[in-house]
């Protein structure tokens, strides 16, 4: 079997004792980073590449500690979720719905160790269902022009905007700005200059990780000034940890079906973990009978959302990897990433870097393992971390951005544009804008167009080249259901009430 | 006005740190991010000056990103123009960079092009199943329908991968060149991609782009731009005797400030002429496939010197540059 080979590749390499001592740094950092209320994966992606970067890492030890990282954060998540009812990131929004409650009543310790085995099984089902999709995608490139990728990013604005977030019309607004900051910058096609005012630090465009670490980074900084860092004391006690094996059978239809929904969900590009969870959780809900039971601390409405969110991520990473079109706003990070360590993803790279491919397929399988051993039996270890006050820890998270953007890129110029792109970020988020489309929107602003001016090249101007194939005619369908789909749905799938968090 | 005090303070530190290294050690300033062509050159000619015992201390690479090559290209010129113990990374993208005027005013004159020694050549590609057989079948469909044979390649519109098929062209009488169709994607896999998918109907690119294509058989070349047929590839024949004159060829080498006296420019070809001469670099062109491209000092400027302007012709008929 050719999967097999290639695993035994990828596990060669990722069982280096090197390779392990990275897995488990950033299992272990990706978990406090997901445990920490605001600190979500994204930001702590994002944070740590051009750290990775100063360090020298080559690019699959650089992608194993990150995509460690992306997992540990995911696992993280819930930790805040049940204890504060604060979710760690925003995937792991729904875990606060049923996890908090059964805290309160005492069950924090089962709470805990339920969503630990249901992120497993999630994750490692996902990443099973990586290993056999991945391959069969990658067989699509050679029916992908420049007509079709136009469409399928097109696509990937769309479900994220139409179902990643709550008003169309904000997440447009978000995109767009998006697109427009990728103008700047040397123009491709014919080498002009477009809003560089004659300065060389924009001629190469807006760095993607400098817009990242700003929007994602700092913009949390600013907002936790605002705070004042409130909302950060335990309110709940942790007992004594056992596993309770009776709710774990309990639980376990729940996580499959909840595995099932968020991988599917996650492969959906633009969509993510943040959807998958909220699917998988409306999913189980409509399905059980005890429907009131839930947001009262049932223990299904634990396990579903978190198989959910966690398979969402290990889904995302296959438009990530196969078509380079991110899934959510870590795979976005990530795709920076690759794209940074001069590793172009989409079709080519599971036949041009099988060792990068296949060892981060191996590391993820490895670290999922060790996250289950780090978030069952030493979740305490993490609970102890959660009460590192604000004040240290964002401090901390400035000078890592600062530090990291230098060190990456030398320029005075890209720490002032950094601080710049938190202040836009700051603003966005008391807006309610999303920031995710504006950093999907950079990232592929510059494909997306030159795709559409290289169709218009090939085809001699004749707009109809866009709908020429019936892979792209699909994809403009697709996209524009998933845009507007939502709007007539969310009458009829109602979010759940949204956590809040309680003032005793 | 504080932050003018800092940054000026920060930049004056920047600089006497650099000079205070620079008198010990040799610094190679690669204009990119890790990991690309110019980090590649930097690297590999830095450790061998070592190894080789050519420079008395490790040669310390310095990053410096921006503008395509134009950040760095412009500290040199404006801020180490006399600085003899400085090399930066180059290529055939810089000089392609300085003729169309991509640095911002910025020319080529402003530093001194000391040596290459090593390209990566330059290939034009059909799909396996390709009607055209050889160049003069390609030269022939487009002279007779100009939007019949598109090309995909790794660089811009107006790059070195859009020259070559253009250059083809013109030798072989050919000047509406602005009716031949190129796209601009990310890279030559890509390019080799499209053209394998039927999007368009030639790939052009550098060889080490499309090795492993002809070795799985997907592709056909159908000429490589060089003097001589390649090592290893001996079965690609070359443009020229095909019957149109043309060399193209992705170098790599580096320049140096203009201001060093020429004892120094001269030192730094022999140099470069000992890395070139080195077992570890015919390794290390094995491994990256590039094949043997050396020039160095006097003979190298003047080759640059007529590269560029041939560019800049070239650039302002297909009105990339006024």
């Amino acid at each position: 079997m050719d999967i097999l080979s290639n695993l035994e590749l990828g596990f060669s390499i990722a069982l280096s004792p090197y390779t392990l001592m990275l897995a488990f740094i950033g299992c272990f950092v990706g978990t406090i980073i997901g445990a920490l209320p605001g600190l979500g994966p994204s930001n702590g992606v994002a944070l740590l590449i051009p750290i990775s970067f100063s360090m020298g890492f080559d690019a699959i030890s650089a992608l194993v500690l990150l995509t460690s990282v992306y997992y540990g954060a995911m696992y993280g998540g819930r930790i805040s979720s049940i204890l504060l009812n604060i979710p760690g990131d925003e995937p792991a929004m729904m875990t606060t719905l049923d996890g908090y409650p059964m805290a309160k009543q005492g069950l924090a310790g089962e709470a805990l160790v339920i969503s630990g085995v249901a992120s497993f099984v999630g994750a490692f089902l996902a990443t099973v269902g990586l290993i056999l999709m991945a391959p069969w995608l990658a067989n699509v490139a050679y029916k992908f022009g420049p007509a079709e990728y136009f469409a399928l990013y097109f696509l990937a604005f769309c479900t994220l905007g139409g179902m990643g977030s709550k008003n169309q019309t904000k997440s447009a607004i978000a995109a767009c700005m998006g697109l427009g900051i990728a103008m700047v910058g040397v123009d491709e096609l014919t080498n002009m200059q477009r809003y560089t005012f004659d300065n060389m630090h924009l001629f190469d465009g807006v760095d993607f990780l400098v817009a990242i670490v700003g929007l994602f980074a700092v913009s949390e900084v600013f907002m936790f000034i605002e705070s004042h860092g409130k909302n950060s004391a335990i309110g709940v006690k942790l007992g004594r940890l056992f596993i309770p094996w009776k709710l774990l059978n309990q639980t376990k239809g729940a996580m499959l079906r909840g595995t099932g929904i968020g991988f599917l969900a996650g492969i959906l590009p633009g969509a993510g973990a943040s959807l998958g969870s909220f699917l998988a959780y409306v999913g189980e809900k409509a399905v059980s009978k005890d429907k009131d039971s839930f947001g009262k601390g049932n223990p299904r409405g634990v396990a579903a959302p978190e198989a959910g969110n966690n398979a969402a991520a290990g889904g995302a990473l296959i438009p990530m990897l196969t078509l380079g079109v991110p899934g959510s706003g870590t795979t976005a990070v990530l795709l920076a990433l690759l794209l940074t360590l001069n590793i172009t993803p989409g079709p080519l790279l599971f036949t041009d870097r099988p060792d990068v491919v296949w060892s981060l397929i191996a590391s993820l399988l490895i670290a999922n393992v060790m996250l289950l051993v780090m978030n069952v039996p030493m979740v305490k270890v993490f609970v102890k971390i959660l009460m590192v006050p604000s004040w240290v820890l964002l401090p901390g998270v400035t000078m890592i951005a600062f530090v990291g953007i230098f060190s990456l890129t030398g320029s005075s110029f890209d720490m002032l544009l950094m601080v710049a792109f938190g202040v836009l970020g700051y603003v966005c988020r008391k807006l309610d804008i999303p920031t995710v489309p504006i950093i999907l929107g950079i990232l592929l602003g510059n494909a997306m167009e030159n795709k559409m001016r290289q169709a218009m090249v090939l085809s001699d101007g004749d707009w109809t080249f866009y709908f020429s194939s019936p892979i792209s005619i699909s994809f403009w369908i697709a996209g524009i259901l998933g845009f507007v789909a939502p709007i007539f749905l969310r009458q009829y799938l109602k979010k759940p009430p949204q956590p809040t968090i309680d003032e005793d | 006005m504080k932050m003018t005090m800092l940054k000026v303070l920060g930049t004056s530190a920047l600089l006497s740190a650099m000079s205070v290294s620079s008198a010990s050690a040799t610094e190679c300033i690669a204009p990119a991010n890790p990991g690309g062509g110019w980090d590649f050159t930097c690297r590999q000619i830095g450790n061998i000056l070592y190894e080789i015992k050519a420079v008395d201390a490790p040669v310390r690479v310095t990053n410096m990103a921006g503008g395509g090559g134009g950040v760095a290209f412009a500290h040199v010129a404006s801020e180490r123009s006399t600085d003899a113990d400085l090399i930066v990374a180059a290529s055939s993208a810089t000089t392609t960079r300085l003729a169309q005027n991509a640095f911002a005013g910025l020319t080529a004159d402003m530093v001194r092009f000391v040596g290459a020694i090593g390209a990566d050549p330059g290939v034009i590609v059909v799909a396996k199943d390709s009607p055209l057989k050889n160049l003069s079948d390609m030269v022939e469909a487009i002279k007779a329908d100009p939007g019949s044979v598109a090309f995909a390649g790794g660089s811009a519109v107006g790059g070195f991968d859009h020259m070559k098929p253009l250059q083809v062209m013109k030798a072989a009488g050919f000047n509406d060149i602005t009716k031949i169709k190129y796209i601009g994607v990310d890279g030559g896999a890509d390019a080799i991609t499209q053209t394998i998918g039927g999007f368009t109907q030639a790939m052009t690119g550098d060889m080490s782009e499309i090795v492993g294509f002809i070795r799985s058989g997907d592709v056909r070349a159908l000429a490589v731009l060089t003097e001589e047929r390649v090592p290893g590839f001996e079965d690609i024949p070359t443009a020229r005797e095909q019957g149109f004159d043309v060399v193209a060829v992705n170098w790599r080498g580096l320049y140096v400030p203009k201001d060093i006296s020429d004892a120094d420019f001269n030192m730094w070809a022999e140099r470069l002429q000992k890395v070139a001469d080195s077992d570890q670099w015919k390794a290390a062109m094995t491994e990256n496939g590039l094949a043997p491209f050396t020039k160095v000092g006097g003979d190298f400027q003047s080759w640059v010197d007529g590269v560029i302007a041939d560019t800049v012709v070239l650039s302002k008929e297909i009105g990339v540059i006024q």
